[in-house]
């Protein structure tokens, strides 16, 4: 059994965020982090190595530095790693993304009793699309939203959490979980990990070692393949300086509450 | 000569500073003012690998080096001074004399639990009497069968109110000076009758750290627990300091940066005939001074730390890097506390904490004075004759 | 079906709302989108569609029509009694191959976000999450765009057309679906330009729901679309459906923040009453300055400040705090901040984005029936 375990490099949205004037953003100049959903899902798959002694994989998409991640995450306890990267991936929307990565778990080989994990979503996209089309396209049952996680040989159970409660559902291996914050608490790397995280295997696919999957066609991959078109990217307006509402008076509160329901509040 | 460090130590150096802000910093003030150390950190310590860095894995250590220990003790004092010497005491003091000294059953028996973070240890030498000056040491051991019978007492036996495992030294051979007659035992401090670990003394920094006073009454110990050959001790606590006072001079390193990033925090919000007080020169040049020392303290101790990673002889180096960091955490937390004011003085804020942790670094694994005499005593100073 | 095309984009017409229900409930999320949804339907110039799914949900359909759906599509079948991400996909990809709308909307609610990239993966074409404005109409684009931005005019003026492929096209019949993005400091409008249906997630209580309209609910057409679904296309299985007790949040996490200071002391009880009731109604917690927790009115987790929690809340509302520097350490950073207060010098005035001077015990209260009477309109 293996649990593929997979992750984001992200820029670190909660310092400061900087756009540049074009309004897109100033990536070079932030300092990114592991995703922290997705340490979640890190978390769930040692804790499933721990219990059971299975095998723990993790994939990303990313530029070449992202293998550093992949190294941190070995010194948490991963066993090796795998880094899809090539310009052909490039400009990829969730949809190609997904179905690059899908390629590349598809090549890694997926067995009957594998489960793969992602985090429930990206901090810079806020998305949370690509788990549940990398599912798609492996044709894999999902649970999305992880708040509790059972893996009895083949039989999955998980606790997906809504807003208003949760459900009890269950599932068979090979299948994909998306996790949330409230799932676990993350471990960190351990010394004794990170003297051995570079002694571990990382992997490359690049185009060439994806080219012949099924799933990557010229078509759906890259900025050719993805479906959206970013139309255009803007700041909101700077936030002034403080107003301070005159009156301590029932018109003063609709006027607040009128603010708070204008920036979507309530 | 390159000042990189390498892929695994920033690895190190990211968890040690990610752990000790999220871990430590938010227990640091309540530990110093309650006196005690929170067990449940130092066993998280423990799992992360914080208490083995620099021994083999073939011992259950993590495999790294000295210069990556200096990372871990500057990071965590940054945030805690009492947890920094908890694991220097722990690290090159006690786990140092059995990796130095021990036999290979040794080794497996008592140093892998203490370095694969299932054990702690200490380190006891300094005696009421015997300070700097060993000469005035008590403690006695004889040899009684097999065994060796210990009595005296220790004091500022750090880590020694929750410790596994002590490296005790005792006068074995009373005919000689102490220097020649002193032996180092291995000893269960948890399981040993006639062990008595006295309360926390009182102090004026480190506070959570525990260093007490243990008393030894005709504590019987197997021979299989003395560590090198009998009356060679003095040596092996020597050597140890010597790596011991890298630890240190990291801690002070920490104590100084801790400090100095507290106070740019708080002169950059901190407004005062109208503008953050950081805007001041004053402010701006005292900080650049208490920058440029620190570095220049940290450098030091990393060329310590590296001697002892090449096996170069390092005694020298690892006294100057303590005595000048330990120098400037001293300078630096004190005009931090100044820049504060008088919120600096105030124990809601961490400066006035560190002000009397750096203290200590001055005094312990040798004061200021001895590393002047250790350094002065390599530069060939003696008359020709 | 099998010669389904998503690229073919003339042969897609209407527009679509997935209307989620929770155990016979719809959510509320639903009423909104239908609501949102008219307006793009009749600037594309189609009809709209609800689409609800479920055992026996069809009484639901008037209701749904009523604010502003021109028909009601009525998937039911006791396998989708619950919501399950197998039974839902299928359903609904098989009738949006059938009956091909250019538009489909679901809420972003946990269900909602599990379902439409499923969906959108299975139909080959995109999806816009977590979307918080929605357009068609360029000229009405534009002017959200003049209001809602710090774009220049020539570059609001030049998105009626969009790069595509390398090729200038013309975007005045595209969906411009605009949401925020790395946490709300960046804004950006996604189309989908080559693809049908075009296809977002909507976040739930942005859009505005319309006053209900019997007659438009009476004229609603009913269509029930013939669908095949048996155990086999099932890899779940829901166990059980349980209602959480409380949601629990911690300060660091939480959006909403609302901490009480010094103020309280002349009714602590009352006054911690009061701060709660406030950060219930927002969906938040409750948090406390040093004062707070030193006189034992808190217990410390509940500490915002320099030995507390540093926290950056959307919004932190600070009643009868004067805004020690020790106390600005841990909540300066906050989106925006809120302060009541009856000193007018208090220095948490200074960083704040809205200040009312006042007794809280008398604001707070008048506040929570405001914030209630827009709840209760929606």
């Amino acid at each position: 059994m293996k649990v593929i375990v997979c992750v984001k490099q992200v820029p670190d949205t909660s310092g400061k965020v900087a756009v540049k004037p074009d309004g897109t953003l100033d990536r070079a100049s932030m300092l990114t982090i592991i995703n922290p959903d997705d340490l979640n899902a890190v978390e769930a798959a040692l804790k499933l190595k721990d219990e059971t002694g299975c095998e723990v994989v993790v994939v990303t998409m990313g530029p070449p530095p992202a293998e550093k991640m992949l190294r941190e995450i070995i010194a948490m306890g991963a066993d090796r790693g795998v880094l899809i990267s090539a310009r052909e991936f490039g400009g990829s929307d969730t949809f190609a993304t997904s179905q690059i990565i899908a390629a590349g778990i598809n090549h890694l080989g997926l067995n009957d009793d594998d489960i793969v994990m992602c985090g429930r979503q990206a901090i810079d996209g806020d998305t949370a699309q690509v788990g549940p089309q990398i599912a798609e396209k492996l044709n894999l049952p999902q649970i999305t939203y992880a708040g509790d996680i059972k893996v009895d040989g083949r039989e999955v159970i998980v606790k997906r959490m809504l807003e208003d409660g949760f459900m009890n559902i269950k599932m068979k291996t090979p299948c994909l979980i998306t996790c949330i914050k409230e799932l676990n608490e993350p471990r960190y790397m351990s010394t004794f990990g990170i003297f051995d995280a570079y002694n571990k295997p990382v992997e490359v696919f690049d185009y060439e070692t994806l080219k012949d999957e099924p799933l990557i066609d010229k078509n759906t991959i890259g900025l050719q393949g993805s479906p959206t078109n970013i139309l255009v990217s803007f700041t909101p307006p700077l936030k002034g300086a403080g107003v301070m509402l005159e009156g301590a008076d029932k018109n003063t509160c609709n006027e607040l509450a009128a603010i708070l329901e204008k920036k979507h509040i309530i | 000569m390159d000042f990189k460090l390498t892929r695994e130590q920033q690895l190190a150096q990211e968890l040690f500073r990610k752990f000790a802000e999220t871990e430590i910093k938010p227990l640091a003030h309540d530990m110093d003012e309650s006196e005690q150390l929170d067990m449940e950190l130092l066993g998280k310590m423990q799992k992360y690998g914080f208490f083995g860095i620099p021994y083999s894995k073939e011992y259950g250590g993590a495999g790294g080096d000295n210069l990556t220990y200096t990372l871990c003790m500057e990071e965590v004092s940054k945030q805690d001074g009492s947890c920094g010497i908890t694991i220097s005491v722990h690290t090159s003091l006690c786990c140092a004399c059995i990796d130095m000294a021990g036999t290979e059953e040794q080794k497996q028996t008592y140093l892998r639990p203490l370095v694969d973070g299932s054990h702690f240890g200490c380190f006891g030498l300094t005696e009421p009497n015997a300070g700097s000056d060993v000469q005035g040491a008590q403690t006695v051991a004889v040899q009684d069968g097999d065994d060796w019978i210990i009595n005296g007492s220790k004091i500022f036996t750090t880590n020694s109110s929750f410790a596994d495992t002590c490296i005790v030294f005792a006068v074995t051979d009373k005919t000689v000076p102490v220097s020649k007659g002193l032996t180092a035992f291995i000893v269960d401090l948890k399981h040993t009758p006639g062990v008595d670990v006295q309360e926390n003394i009182k102090r004026m920094g480190i506070r959570a750290a525990q260093n007490c006073i243990v008393t030894y009454d005709d504590v019987r110990v197997s021979k299989d627990r003395v560590l090198g050959e009998v009356n060679k001790g003095f040596k092996i606590a020597m050597k140890a300091l010597d790596g011991g006072r890298i630890g240190i001079a990291a801690q002070s390193v920490g104590l100084a940066q801790g400090a100095i990033n507290e106070t740019i925090e708080y002169v950059k919000v901190r407004e005062q005939f109208g503008k953050p007080i950081a805007a001041f020169q004053n402010t701006q040049f005292k900080l650049a001074e208490m920058q440029t020392k620190i570095d220049a303290a940290r450098l030091l101790t990393w060329r310590a730390a590296t001697a002892k990673d090449n096996h170069e002889d390092y005694s020298s180096l690892a006294a100057m890097a303590k005595l000048f960091a330990s120098d400037v955490a001293n300078q630096v937390t004190r005009e931090c506390v100044q820049l504060m004011g008088g919120y600096g003085y105030c124990r809601e804020y961490p400066v006035e904490r560190m002000m009397r942790d750096a203290k200590i670094t001055e005094i312990y694994e040798g004061t200021s004075e001895v590393m002047k005499m250790v350094i002065s005593g390599g530069m060939n100073l003696k008359k020709k004759k | 079906m099998e010669n389904y095309n998503s690229a073919d984009i003339s042969a897609f017409k209407d527009v679509w709302v997935f209307c989620e229900q929770r155990q016979g409930v719809v959510q509320p999320t639903s009423f909104e989108l239908i609501s949102e949804a008219r307006r793009l339907a009749d600037e594309l110039g189609c009809k709209l569609y609800a689409l609800i799914l479920g055992d026996k949900v069809a009484e639901h359909s008037k209701e749904l029509a009523g604010y502003g759906a021109d028909g009601v599509i009525v998937c039911e079948h006791p396998l989708l009694k619950n919501y399950t991400t197998d039974g839902y996909t299928k359903v609904i990809v098989d009738a949006v191959k059938e009956r091909k709308p250019e538009v489909v909307l679901f809420g972003a609610t946990y269900i909602g976000r599990d379902l439409g990239p499923r969906c959108a993966a299975r139909l080959h074409t995109g999806l816009c999450a977590d979307c918080t404005h929605l357009d068609v109409n360029t000229k009405v684009y534009q002017d959200f765009l003049g209001e809602a931005s710090t774009l220049a005019p020539e570059r609001i003026a030049g998105t009626d057309t969009a790069m595509v492929m390398g090729e200038k096209k013309e975007v005045g019949h595209d969906l411009k679906m605009t949401r925020p993005a790395f946490g709300g400091h960046l804004m950006a409008t996604i189309i989908c330009p080559r693809f049908r249906p075009a296809m977002a997630t909507v976040r739930p209580g942005v859009m505005k729901k319309a006053p209900f309209d019997q007659a438009k609910a009476d004229a609603a057409e009913i269509i029930r679309p013939e669908f095949s679904l048996t155990e086999a296309d099932f890899e779940t299985e829901v166990l059980s459906v349980e209602k959480a007790a409380k949601k629990l949040v911690d300060l660091i996490g939480a959006d909403y923040v609302v901490s009480v200071g010094r103020g309280i002391a002349k009714d602590v009880e009352g006054g911690i009453k009061l701060g709660q009731e406030l950060a219930d109604e927002l969906g938040g917690v409750l948090g406390g300055s040093r004062v707070a927790i030193d006189s034992g009115w808190l217990s410390a987790d509940h500490q915002v400040g320099q030995t507390g929690k540093t926290v950056h809340p959307k919004v932190y509302i600070a009643l009868g705090i004067s805004g020690a520097i020790q106390h600005k350490a841990g909540m300066q950073d906050s989106e925006c901040i809120i302060a009541i207060n009856t000193n007018p010098s208090a220095p948490m005035f200074e960083i704040a984005d809205y200040g009312i001077v006042g007794d809280l015990f008398k604001v707070v209260p008048m506040l929570i029936e405001s914030i209630r009477a827009i709840k209760a309109a929606k």
